[in-house]
Order: C-alpha cells, then structure tokens, then sequence
C-alpha cells in the first residue's frame, strides 16, 4: 500500500477539502466584519456582531434553553441507555435480538416526523409543556448514539472479570460501578459528546416543540436569518464552531480523534 | 448464594435494564408515530381519501419528486467525490491521515443550520460568489443561484460528503491489505486492482453510504428550507407548512406516513442487499 494515489485522484481530494473548509472560514470572516451586512472578506475587523448576540435577548434565551436541554437530555438518555447497552451485550443470548434495533429506531425513522408526531400527541394530545416535550424529543434522539457507542465499548469488555468479582463476594450492582463502568469509561465519554452536540444542533425536532416564549438556538437562527441579513448568525454560528473545536479538544485528550471515524 | 440466583435470573434482569429505555422509545416514538400513520387511515372521506387527495395535486406530487431527484443528486455526487476522497485519506501517510479524518469530522460536527448559512453567504445575490464573477467580469449583472434547486443539492453535498468520507475510510481500511498486494503482485497495474478488486470488495460499504445520504437528504429541513426556500419545496419543509402555518393535521399526517414508509423501505431493502452481496461477510 506503499504506491501513491494517482495525482488526479489528490488534486480531486485536495478540492474536496477546499469545498468542505472554505464555507466555515468564509462564515468566521463575515462574524469579524465590520459592516451592518454579511461580506468576505471582512472589511474592518470587529467584535461588535458578537457583543450583539448577547444584546439580543431572543439569542441569550435560547442559548440557554438549548444548553439545558443537550445537558438533561443526554443525562437522563445516559441513565437509560447505560443500564440498556449493558443488558443487551450482558444478556446476548437471553434477549431478543430485536431488542437492539428498537434502540436505534430514533434515528432510523425520519426525525421530522419524530418532531410532528411527538408535537401531535404529547404537546397537543396531552398538553404537555413545552420544556417538557422538547427535553423528551431530545432525549430519544440521542438515545441511539448512546446505546450504540456504549454498547461497542462494552462489546470488547470481559464479562467474566465482572464474574469473577461477584463469585468472590462483590454485589452486583457495586460490581456494576467499580469494575464494569470505569471499562468503558472512554465509551460513555464519547457518547456523552456526540449526544450533547447532536442535541445542541438539532433542527428538525425542535421544529415543531418550540412554542410561544420557549425556543432552541438553531430554530432562533433560522428565524433570524428569514428577517435580517446581518452578521449576527455569522457571530453565533463562530460561537457554536468554537464550542465544537473545545469538545474535539477534549475528545483528543480523552480518547484520540481517529476513535471518531470508528 | 444470592449471586448465583441474581444470574440464574439473568433473563428478568436483562428485561428490567433495558425496561426505562424500551418504554421511551415505545412510548414516546413508535406510539404517536403508529398513531399519525393510523390517523391518515380513518379520513372520514375513507380510508385512502388522503392519499388520493396528495397524489392528485400535482403540486403536491412535484414536491415528492423534486425531493427524490434532490436526494438522488446529492447521493450520487456525494458517492463519487466521497469515494475518491476516502481512497486518498486511507492511503495517506499516518500524521496527514489522523488531520484529514479530523478535517472531515469537524464540519460533521458543526450544526446544519451555521453549513446552510455559509452557503446563503456564498451565493446570495450579493453574495461571494456574485460578487467575485462581477468584479472578475465574468457576468454582467448577479446570478440568481439562491432558490435553485442546484443551490439545495450544494448544500446538501456540503452536508453530507464529510458522513461518506469518514464513512468509506473505515471500510477501504478494513479491507486487508494482503488482497490488494497479491492482485499487484500477480500482475494487475494498479488501475485493474482499483477497478476489479478494490471497488467491489467497497460496494457493501458505498451502499451503506448512500443509504445514509439518501435518507438524510431526503427527510433534511434545514438546508431546502434556507437555499430552496418556497420555490424548491421539499417534503420535509410542505411537512412544515402544513403542520405549522396550515394547521393541516390530516395532510401533514399524510406527508409524514409517505416519507416514513420511502425511507423505512429503502434502509431495509438496501441493508438486505449489503449483507447479500458483501463477499467478505463477518
């Protein structure tokens, strides 16, 4: 495998990335322009469209409805899909193997009709609140990556060290928190981020839960974006790569990124 | 002697884990999802009413094929490029490849909404792009490339070549490597080693890709509703119009069953076909 790609094939490549780079660096240079409309290259560099983030009351809101629901919405999706991932790899033989699919339905099913049908029967139906229905949607479209990262952590675990602890006298559920979590400590971290950040940018669902008073950042953007033409969502849209570039970071401590493309 | 007993009841303990998350998903997904797909089968016009309705208006029927075609463009474009691009990643020397798989993850990453405005700010009427062909004089007066259906399925590219790169890195790398150096060794130039060994032992994982991609542009909101606008209607956003300006609970009904049974049928049909033709089965 030594023999170089042809040249053609890299310059193709080499575009493609040029493709995927130029949009974000184009947005960062609008975010820092000084001018009341979106251009690139900036002309005048300046900070104020981020001060206006914070100015706006809407963008403050909904940031921080949009940081409670990813944190509780992955918290309580870790709290059931934790004890669900161990089961379905503890108990292979004893559970049904359809038991695993149904885990990932939420993302196998388009997530539109997820948001239309959960905003159909919980929030008209049952006249659920809206923080409610929203944290609910979000925690089932997280749900999958968490039972699907901790799972293939767990796959590679050897349950008979969790059985030789317990024949020696440890109690299960202390076996559970001593010797089988701090295993896949580095599964349940990196599900932990691709929950978070998949809730953060979530569009489709939220579409149809956010209600009078209660919105996530993404359909604010989208909302700002269909009315004003300005450099803010260029701003904020830099915050959010920002906040990716930290969680990437913290990943490559933790783990090293290439466990991402896994 | 507990600890025996605990495993001997290894079956209930099993159900019981997995109850809080089983009962979610039952409760909060397939229920009201059974019950919007139920809802559009008790019209009391009968029991096929809205469907007859959706496939004689020919607006309606344009928007299920425009947002096929999108869907096709954007898989078949993304394929192509995707696939060139993860053969060069994977062959890439270990720094350069550990930076491209991070390059490739980083705009994954980054919300739909920040990668479909990027593209509002390219190629707007002002926009970069518009800007650029003036002063380059290439054009006289600004293109209109917002609202196309070129610009939707631009965007969805953007959107989801990094999905297939990364994607087909991880199968290209799992492919073992003494199968490509004996079909050199015996002869082949690397051409017929690409074309005869590398490509088909890569088919189940291009289709994995494309159905991936299909899907995903097939149900996006986002990107059609921001570069297509009302003029490149998609399902996805007449599904929002008729929910949320509409307040049209039957059509929108009706619009959400079609695009769960096309993408439902497709993931099945295709991963049935993957794990047929796949030569190296695990």
């Amino acid at each position: 495998m030594s023999d170089r790609p042809h040249p053609v094939l890299i310059g193709i490549a080499a575009l493609v990335y040029l493709f995927l780079m130029l949009p974000l660096v184009i947005v960062v240079g609008a975010a820092l322009s000084d001018t009341t409309y979106l251009t690139f290259p900036p002309q005048g560099l300046s900070l104020r469209w981020f001060q206006n983030i914070f100015e706006i009351s809407a963008f403050r809101r909904t940031i921080v409805t949009s940081l409670q629901i990813a944190l509780l919405g992955t918290l309580i999706a870790l709290l059931i899909g934790i004890p669900a991932a161990y089961a379905l790899n503890r108990f292979r033989i004893e559970l049904p193997k359809w038991l695993g699919t149904l885990f990932v339905l939420p993302i196998l099913v388009p997530e539109i009709v997820f948001g239309f049908a959960l905003l159909k029967s919980l929030t008209v139906g049952t006249g659920a609140p809206i923080f409610l229905s929203l944290l609910i949607g979000h925690t089932l479209i997280v749900l999958p990556y968490v039972v699907r990262v901790i799972s293939a952590s767990l796959a590679s675990f050897d349950f008979s060290i969790e059985e030789a602890a317990i024949s020696l006298g440890s109690a299960p559920v202390k076996t559970f928190f001593t010797i089988v979590l701090p295993n896949v400590r580095a599964g349940v971290i990196a599900a932990f981020i691709l929950a978070f950040i998949t809730s953060l940018n979530d569009v489709s669902v939220s579409l149809f839960l956010t209600g009078p008073g209660i919105s996530t950042l993404p359909i604010q953007i989208l909302a700002h974006v269909e009315q004003f033409f300005d450099p803010t969502v260029a701003s904020v849209s830099v915050l959010l790569m920002f906040l990716t570039v930290a969680v990437m970071a913290i990943v490559e401590r933790t783990l090293g990124l290439t466990f991402l493309a896994k | 002697m507990t600890a025996r007993r605990f495993w001997r009841r290894s079956g209930a303990t099993g159900w019981a884990l997995t109850a809080p998350a089983t009962l979610a998903v039952i409760g909060f997904l397939i229920v009201p999802i059974a019950a919007v797909i139920a809802g559009t089968f008790m019209d009391p016009r009968g029991a096929f009413a809205p469907y007859i309705a959706y496939f004689n208006s020919g607006f309606r029927t344009t928007v299920l094929f425009r947002t096929l075609q999108i869907s096709a463009f954007t898989t078949i474009i993304s394929l192509i490029f995707g696939f060139m691009t993860a053969y060069v990643v994977s062959r890439a020397p270990g720094k350069l490849k550990s930076l491209l798989i991070v390059a490739a993850v980083f705009p994954l990453l980054t919300g739909v909404v920040v990668r479909a405005f990027a593209w509002l700010i390219i190629l707007g009427r002002n926009g970069i792009l518009n800007q650029t062909l003036l002063s380059l004089g290439i054009v006289n007066e600004p293109l209109e490339m917002l609202y196309t259906q070129g610009a939707v399925v631009v965007g969805m590219v953007y959107l989801f070549v990094p999905l297939m790169v990364l994607s087909l890195v991880g199968v290209l790398e799992n492919i073992p490597k003494d199968v490509l150096q004996a079909s050199s060794s015996l002869g082949a130039s690397p051409m017929a080693t690409f074309w005869q060994v590398l490509l088909p032992l890569a088919v189940p994982g291009l289709i994995v890709g494309a159905v991936l991609v299909f899907t995903g542009s097939f149900t996006a909101y986002a990107t059609p509703q921001l570069l297509g606008g009302e003029r490149q209607t998609v399902l996805a956003t007449l599904l929002q119009q008729r929910a949320m300006v509409s307040f049209d609970w039957v059509g929108a009904s009706t619009i959400a069953t079609i695009m769960t049974v096309i993408t439902i049928s497709i993931v099945l049909a295709m991963s049935h076909i993957a794990r047929r033709i796949n030569p190296m089965a695990t």
